[in-house]
């Protein structure tokens, strides 16, 4: 069993529900795959947004309910799955999932988005879910005048710290810089320093995680000193950065060393009509509003790439007349004179069906049959090239005819 | 479900003799509310083999912590008042809770 869409889009964060509103709101078939049991992706299970436009007073997973009903309301199917090949044939692209559901479409947008980072320090194993968490707002309730450790000092760990003090009775940030330093922006970084709840162990790290069954102790170790001390703790969040999950597409997209997925600033991968948004592209910025952006782009993008495709299928490539082909654009006058010489030539009374294709807006095309320069004419003969002639005299049209 | 608190948790967990599952919760937590359907679900099929209890630890959590819960959403098996399994985590499936019911009965 399979189905049939006209785009696919792999996880259900803002950068896929964002490509999922336009794609649906275009009347394109449109299914959104999430590997996990609630959509909205990484902001899910963040609790402050503060910085998305036009948004002033919301939280993240709030928002996140939002795009999947404004995704809805444009009747965007929604299934769960964890895609674990995806294969490009052309035209047709086959999304396969964990359990073996096949999905057939004509265009992807990869929206993975990231895993938090582990590290993979001695004890962060064993006492996950018994102290060692990734979410705060998971497993604040537990943490209620408690003490907990915080490793890292990105944006989200500066900004999920600051929602633990609300729980907690003292946070100890563990920032591997030097003092005053951290990767947060400015404003977060000031209100973390202001809070009163919040201590700071400047150029350590974590070196194991200790405790009987439950989280106990965290051994912090100074960078620059090798020095050692244990901190007493419930819990320790870790928020180190995050890492793609893009295994499945290696040999079909091509991806950056740390399995990010390649993307052009129009969210083109390196396979025509596969698209790549969000944190799972390789980019600098990585911000609810910056996915959104992405979405819509790919969304508009694959429609585009659809329509010039079904276009190319139905009218060049099963056509059972031979077709002539000119390709043009509007600001090079050579190839407008030619398309109105070919134009008085009377193609269809001679059995051929004739095409323009505008090189400015259908690159996809120009691309494929290797137009660097134009005017450029190609003919073609059950979907074959037989002649292609480039910046062609009157004669030599004449003669292909 | 059978519903925990501090008052009734020794009498039906801890000096309960057969299995007994608990699943621990709470209102923030997205994740647990997400699971807590298909648990119930997972009761009416299973209920008559083993119990099924959950535990807000708003209130409770003291004895979530004497449980060594400290993560959401949790659910803890106890044979005989003893506790032999604890599924955590973000990644936590209704197919693996249904696993470890089948293992038990």
């Amino acid at each position: 069993m399979s189905s049939t869409y006209d785009l696919i889009i792999i996880g259900g964060g803002p950068a896929g529900m964002a490509a999922a509103i336009y794609g649906s709101r275009s009347r394109l078939n449109t299914l959104v795959l999430e590997a996990k049991r609630k959509t909205g992706g990484q902001p899910s299970t963040y609790h402050d947004m503060e910085n998305y436009p036009g948004v002033p007073e919301t939280t993240a997973s709030e928002l996140m309910d939002n795009f999947r009903k404004h995704a809805e309301k444009f009747n965007t199917e929604f299934k769960r799955g964890e895609v674990t090949n995806l294969e490009v044939n052309g035209f047709e692209k086959i999304v396969t999932t964990k359990k073996g559901e096949e999905y057939k479409t004509k265009s992807v947008v990869l929206a993975m988005g990231a895993e938090p980072r582990k590290l993979g320090i001695k004890g962060e194993e064993e006492l996950k879910g018994k102290g060692v968490s990734y979410c705060a707002t998971c497993d604040a309730d537990i943490f209620e005048e408690l003490d907990v450790v915080v490793i890292g000092n990105g944006n989200s760990a500066v900004e999920e710290s600051i929602y633990l003090t609300k729980f907690v009775n003292k946070l100890t940030m563990i920032v591997i810089h030097d003092e005053g330093v951290m990767d947060a922006e400015k404003i977060l970084q000031e209100k973390a320093m202001e809070n009163d709840k919040i201590d700071f162990v400047w150029n350590s790290v974590v070196e194991e995680i200790k405790g009987d069954g439950m989280v106990e102790k965290a051994v912090a170790k100074n960078i620059k000193t090798g020095e050692t001390h244990e901190i007493d703790c419930h819990g320790v969040f870790f928020f180190v950065g995050r890492v793609p999950n893009t295994d499945f597409l290696e040999g079909t997209v091509e991806l950056t060393e740390n399995g990010y997925v390649k993307a052009n600033d129009e969210m083109e991968t390196s396979a025509p009509g596969v698209y790549a948004v969000g944190d799972v592209r390789n980019k600098v910025v990585r911000q609810v509003i910056t996915a959104a952006g992405d979405g819509a782009n790919a969304a508009v993008m694959a429609q585009g790439y659809i329509e010039e495709e079904d276009y190319w299928q139905n009218n060049v490539l099963k056509s059972d007349n031979p077709v002539v082909v000119a390709f043009w654009s509007v600001t090079d006058q050579d190839s407008m004179d030619m398309i109105s010489e070919l134009e008085g030539m009377g193609l269809e009374d001679k059995d051929y069906r004739f095409v323009k294709i505008d090189t400015y807006k259908n690159r996809l095309i120009s691309n494929r049959y290797d137009i660097e320069k134009i005017p450029t004419v190609i003919k073609l003969v059950d979907g074959e090239v037989e002649e292609k002639l480039v910046d062609p005299s009157v004669e030599e049209l004449q003669e292909i005819i | 479900m059978l519903e925990l608190s501090k008052d009734n948790f020794e009498e039906e967990v801890l000096n309960s003799k057969g299995t007994v599952l608990v699943d621990f919760w709470s209102d923030s937590c997205d994740l647990c509310l997400d699971i807590m359907p298909d648990v119930e679900e997972l009761s009416e099929k299973y209920g008559d083999k083993i119990k099924f209890a959950k535990l807000n630890i708003k209130g409770n959590r003291r004895l979530a912590i004497s449980q060594k819960v400290l993560g959401l959403p949790s659910i803890v098996f106890y044979e005989d008042g003893e506790k032999t399994e604890h599924l955590t985590g973000e990644d936590l499936e209704v197919e693996d809770i249904e696993k470890a019911i089948k293992e038990r009965i």
